[in-house]
């Protein structure tokens, strides 16, 4: 079982701060475009300056590979506390 | 070392006590405390959201760094998390090393750190709402101060 989390911003804009997926698309762009699929304010929100995605709570950059049970974040531009 | 995210309220003096206990190597202790501000009414809450296990992992890692680069005897990072309401303590640091200067410069640098860089979302809730929050550009210059 995959999780995906939203924070922020991004949680806000889509209603849900968790979901869990009994697979995931192959890569990471595929999920970002499943989860706003049918939220175009969602996908307009992942798609802004700044928004970062956590792997297994690693930041990754670019797109990237994903395999089974991972865990998977988007985050929003960090605000510090 | 210490880091510690929570949703409890936290006393910072009794946190301060419990750091300076048992030293007798240390010839100086520098503490911070951050106070959630109502700003004349405008804030009635202020809402932190953290990513548990990725958040307090981050900021472990900026803590070990300032160790290193300052050469501390210790330190410890309390940060509040969830609803803060006016008036409660959010941000405790408390930096440990053998002189002051070291001292008072890590806790400089972990609190700019802290304010623009950790990985925290934050809300503001007020009469007309609540919005998310995004470090100003002093915050972000204030960070940039140390790279």
């Amino acid at each position: 079982m995959a999780r995906v989390l939203l924070f922020g911003r991004l949680a806000d804009i889509a209603g849900w701060r968790e979901r869990r997926l009994d697979s995931l698309p192959a890569r990471l762009s595929s999920l970002k475009a499943l989860i706003a699929a049918d939220d175009p304010r969602l996908a307009e929100a992942l798609a802004a300056p700044g928004v970062q995605a956590a792997v297994d709570k690693t930041l990754v950059r670019g797109d990237m590979a994903l395999a089974a049970g991972m865990e998977i974040a988007f985050l929003p531009p960090m605000s510090g506390g | 070392m210490i880091v510690r995210l929570q949703t409890e309220p936290f006393e910072p003096g009794a946190l301060l006590t419990d750091f300076c206990r048992g030293r007798s190597e240390t010839g100086a202790v520098v503490s911070f405390t951050g106070i959630a501000r109502a700003s004349a009414g405008a804030t009635q809450a202020l809402e932190l959201e953290a990513y548990p296990g990725f958040t307090d992992a981050e900021i472990g890692r900026i803590a070990e760094a300032a160790r290193t680069r300052f050469g501390l005897d210790d330190l410890m990072i309390a940060h509040r998390i969830g609803r803060i309401a006016p008036g409660e303590a959010i941000v405790f640091v408390a930096t440990a090393a053998a002189h002051r200067r070291e001292a008072f410069e890590a806790a400089d640098h972990l609190m700019d750190y802290l304010k623009s860089r950790a990985p925290f979302w934050k809300k503001e809730h007020g009469p007309d709402g609540a919005r998310w929050i995004e470090p100003t550009a002093r915050d972000l210059a204030d960070a940039e101060r140390w790279d």
